[in-house]
């Protein structure tokens, strides 16, 4: 959309550096963004839900799902073991069947990060940290960016960040603007490298789809490299309406700058078929662009099994059931 | 024919839309077997039993995926219309003296039947008119059993429809259907005419019979009573004489607006009562703070579900100058991923053309499109070899003059025209012989109202376009005919409501 650049307040030729120069350019141009019908966001994502994906589709998209996975634990109770034994998994998710894929990465809680890149080293997978006094966010500011720096230093190459949404349900879109940016900034590496910044929304906290689209505009034109949809830890978490509005954000991010941003749904995405819906959604709306781990992942624990028993299946023919894929 | 226009439209200038890409998806079709059996010719069914034509002519419907004869049926004559229309007859004082709550039995029950068997009469319906079986199985299939149950729903309710106590039928309803949604049409007119009390006989489509016979069987099935719902097959002329039929009250019709026409003059100074659904060149109108995506796609059911064949299809785009580029690129960006194809496959998006003869009208007013001045695109796609196909097909730079912004093209193309101001709008989209729908897509409450108080047509859709339901009436205005279906109101047109005994 090109024009939605060219009209934005304070933009020039195409892009959005003055768009956040006050609060008051900032608001203006998050609300002057094209509103969402919600009836017909969600009757879209309900058709694209039902594309029937058989035979050689299906194990290309299983694959690909598999690589797309931030297979995650964050809860109170993990340990070292739990952590190891998650990147266990992540490096040969199916011991039965050395050609499944390797997961995209291991999202873990800060202080569980160096044990994770121990534990990775030379696979190439990813560690992501979530950060930013996950997953309420209610923190000050200087123990968010210390939240931070310590999982970089720790060696996190990805950053799972909060946004505040009381500040941005409260309209102080500056704020939450300028603490991306912050954090953003605590990414970088003593070498000049950055760990690569996703930032969560909480869709289901920020409810309406209106929000959902600022909300990924204020973050794209922060400098996120992903936008993610949840934290995993709320009653509403990824939906299929939701994440589409994202794909649409980034699709039009990159037209009007050029950008590339990549999606993240996270939570709530348990089987097969919903990992179909999602592929059929990215291949619909971006196409091949997005069709890679490098932009689009899963924020997902329990639904790598289910791909690989749905990848056993279709390999041999039959069903073969949860004792014959592993539970970490 | 197909291969004529195959070499038409391999010669039209067509830009890349997608390229190829990582995610194909394979083949999903549905089992053409799932459709059941189907004869190798049909009679009609009168009086509740499948009978031979008195005449020798038979016309065939073929699959217009594949161009192959799927079956025969029987050119009904005048001697069919007239037994028909008999057994109607005969079948009327009962059945109109049933007390409405058994009459809704068996509607309940056929609605129930319908939903049942509701695989089988999707494959049929895509096999013989062409639609996508995503469509008949999420659209057409649904719907027609939310006819029968809405409409069993009113049948011993008749009285507080706010006709007056005691609202009559008027007897035997002559029903006369198009191609475009055979089964879905046949409910639209059998549901209210059997609720209100009436006895039907229906003509289908004669591309398009063999839902309509299906349904015989299921009415059968449903222990309906002889004759109260006949269907005689056959063409125009099979048509013309059961509309002129003496022993008819009332004749409902869907379909052009020149065959309504001729019907008007047919039965003016008769008793019968009629109502018409003819044709429409719905505008479908973009304001710069419409929600875009939602728009496109709006835009997209407007005109290209049911490959453009709906009497109310959106098919002028008006889209106000500021944010026409805009959403023309986003358009056509939707367009590059429409997957147009074998109807059975589950994940195509846009079918068959119905039949040849629709084909060459299409072609032909797109042909006129161009030579009148008009920027013709269409996304690349490959087409089969055999059967009637017609790309998604839009038109820029298409001023009010221009035949393809006038005449109905029931086809998978769009118009784009442009407007400036609301009352622009209002002007251009009234502009039309036509008034059957509108689409309205803007952010402002307000200004929806405004618009929808001043549109000329019988539906208008805001934010949304080509949603049916049975409780929603539906009708047209001008050119596109009279009385409404659907709703309430769709009980009117088969009671009398003029002449009320108490």
């Amino acid at each position: 959309m090109s024009t939605l650049a060219a009209n934005a307040p304070g933009a020039t030729g195409g892009g959005l550096a003055d768009v956040a120069a006050s609060e008051a350019t900032l608001r203006r141009f998050l609300h002057g963004l094209p509103g969402v019908d919600q009836v017909g966001l969600e009757s879209r994502a309900a058709t694209l839900g039902t594309r029937s994906i058989k035979t050689t589709a299906k194990a290309f998209a299983i694959d690909l799902a598999i690589s797309m996975i931030d297979l995650t634990t964050l809860e109170g109770a993990d340990t070292v073991g739990k952590v190891r034994s998650l990147c266990a998994k992540g490096l040969s998710p199916d011991p039965s069947d050395r050609t499944a894929p390797q997961v995209a990465a291991i999202c873990v809680y800060p202080d569980m990060v160096a044990t994770a890149k121990d534990a990775l080293r030379g696979s190439g997978i990813q560690v992501a940290s979530v950060a930013t006094a996950f997953p309420s966010g209610r923190a000050g500011m200087p123990v968010k960016l210390a939240d931070t720096a310590e999982a970089v230093a720790a060696g996190a190459d990805e950053i799972d960040m909060v946004i505040d949404r009381g500040a941005f349900l409260s309209g102080r879109y500056l704020e939450v603007f300028e603490e991306i940016r912050a954090v953003k900034e605590a990414c970088r590496r003593p070498d000049g490298s950055a760990a690569h910044l996703k930032v969560i929304f909480e869709t289901g906290e920020l409810q309406t789809y209106d929000n959902v689209r600022r909300a990924s505009w204020l973050t794209m034109i922060a400098g996120a490299d992903f936008i993610k949809t949840s934290t995993g830890k709320v009653a509403v978490n990824a939906t299929p309406p939701v994440t589409l509005l994202m794909l649409e954000a980034v699709r039009d991010f990159r037209a009007a700058t050029g950008t590339q941003v990549g999606v993240k749904p996270a939570g709530g995405i348990r089987t097969t078929k919903d990992a179909m819906k999602y592929l059929v959604m990215v291949n619909e709306t971006l196409g091949d662009d997005w069709l890679s781990p490098h932009w689009f992942r899963f924020g997902a624990s329990s639904l790598l099994n289910d791909l690989l028993m749905q990848r056993q299946k279709l390999r041999t023919g039959r069903y073969s059931g949860p004792d014959y894929v592993t539970v970490d | 024919m197909a291969k004529t226009n195959k070499k038409t439209e391999a010669e039209q200038p067509v830009q890349p839309a997608k390229a190829s890409g990582l995610f194909e998806y394979a083949p999903a079709p549905e089992s053409p077997a799932a459709a059941g059996e189907i004869a190798t010719s049909y009679g009609h069914f009168i009086g509740g039993r499948f009978v031979d034509s008195s005449g020798s002519e038979a016309l065939k419907t073929v699959n217009p995926a594949t161009e192959q004869v799927l079956a025969e049926f029987a050119q009904g004559t005048e001697e069919d219309v007239d037994r028909a229309v008999q057994a109607a007859r005969k079948a009327f004082a009962d059945w109109s003296s049933l007390p409405g709550s058994e009459r809704a039995k068996y509607l309940f029950r056929i609605a129930r039947i319908v939903q049942e068997r509701s695989r089988e009469l999707a494959v049929l319906e895509s096999i013989d008119n062409g639609k996508p079986i995503r469509e008949t199985r999420d659209v057409d299939l649904p719907l027609v059993a939310a006819h029968f149950f809405y409409y069993a729903g009113w049948a011993d309710k008749l009285d507080f429809a706010g006709f007056g106590p005691n609202p009559r039928p008027l007897g035997v309803a002559a029903q006369v259907i198009p191609w475009n949604f055979p089964l879905l049409m046949l409910a639209w007119k059998v549901a209210p005419a059997l609720a209100t009390g009436n006895t039907v006989v229906l003509k289908p489509a004669e591309t398009t019979p063999l839902t309509a016979l299906r349904f015989a069987e299921i009415c059968r099935q449903a222990g309906l009573p002889d004759g109260v719902v006949n269907i005689v097959t056959g063409d125009g002329r099979t048509g013309a004489a059961l509309t002129a039929h003496p022993d008819v009250n009332k004749v409902a019709f869907t379909g052009s607006t020149p065959v309504g026409r001729s019907i008007a003059k047919q039965l003016a100074g008769t008793r019968k009562k009629l109502s018409l659904e003819l044709g429409g060149k719905a505008a479908n109108i973009v304001f710069d703070d419409a929600p875009l995506d939602q728009a496109v796609e709006g835009i997209v059911n407007g005109i290209f579900f049911n490959q453009g064949h709906v009497c109310c299809a959106g098919s002028r785009l008006l889209v106000q100058e500021s944010v026409q580029d805009e959403l023309l690129d986003a358009l056509k960006r939707r367009m590059g991923t429409l997957r147009v194809g074998d109807p059975l496959d589950k994940n195509t998006d846009i079918g068959a053309i119905n039949s040849a003869a629709q084909l060459a009208r299409i072609t032909e007013l797109a042909a006129a499109g161009e030579q009148e001045g008009a920027e013709r695109w269409a996304p690349e796609c490959e087409l089969p070899g055999a059967g009637y196909w017609f790309r998604p097909t839009l038109f820029t730079g298409v001023s009010q003059a221009h035949r393809i912004a006038r005449e109905e093209i029931f086809g998978p193309v769009l118009s784009v025209l442009t407007f400036r101001t609301p009352a622009e709008a209002v002007e251009k989209a009234n502009n039309t012989p036509y008034g059957l729908s509108a689409g309205i897509w803007t952010e402002k409450g307000s200004r929806i109202l405004w618009m929808a108080n001043r549109l000329r047509a019988g539906v208008v859709w805001a934010n949304t376009f080509n949603k049916f339901d049975p409780t929603s009436p539906f009708g047209g205005y001008k050119e596109s005919g009279y009385g409404r279906e659907g709703g309430r109101h769709g009980l009117e047109p088969y009671l009398n409501v003029e002449a009320l005994d108490v």
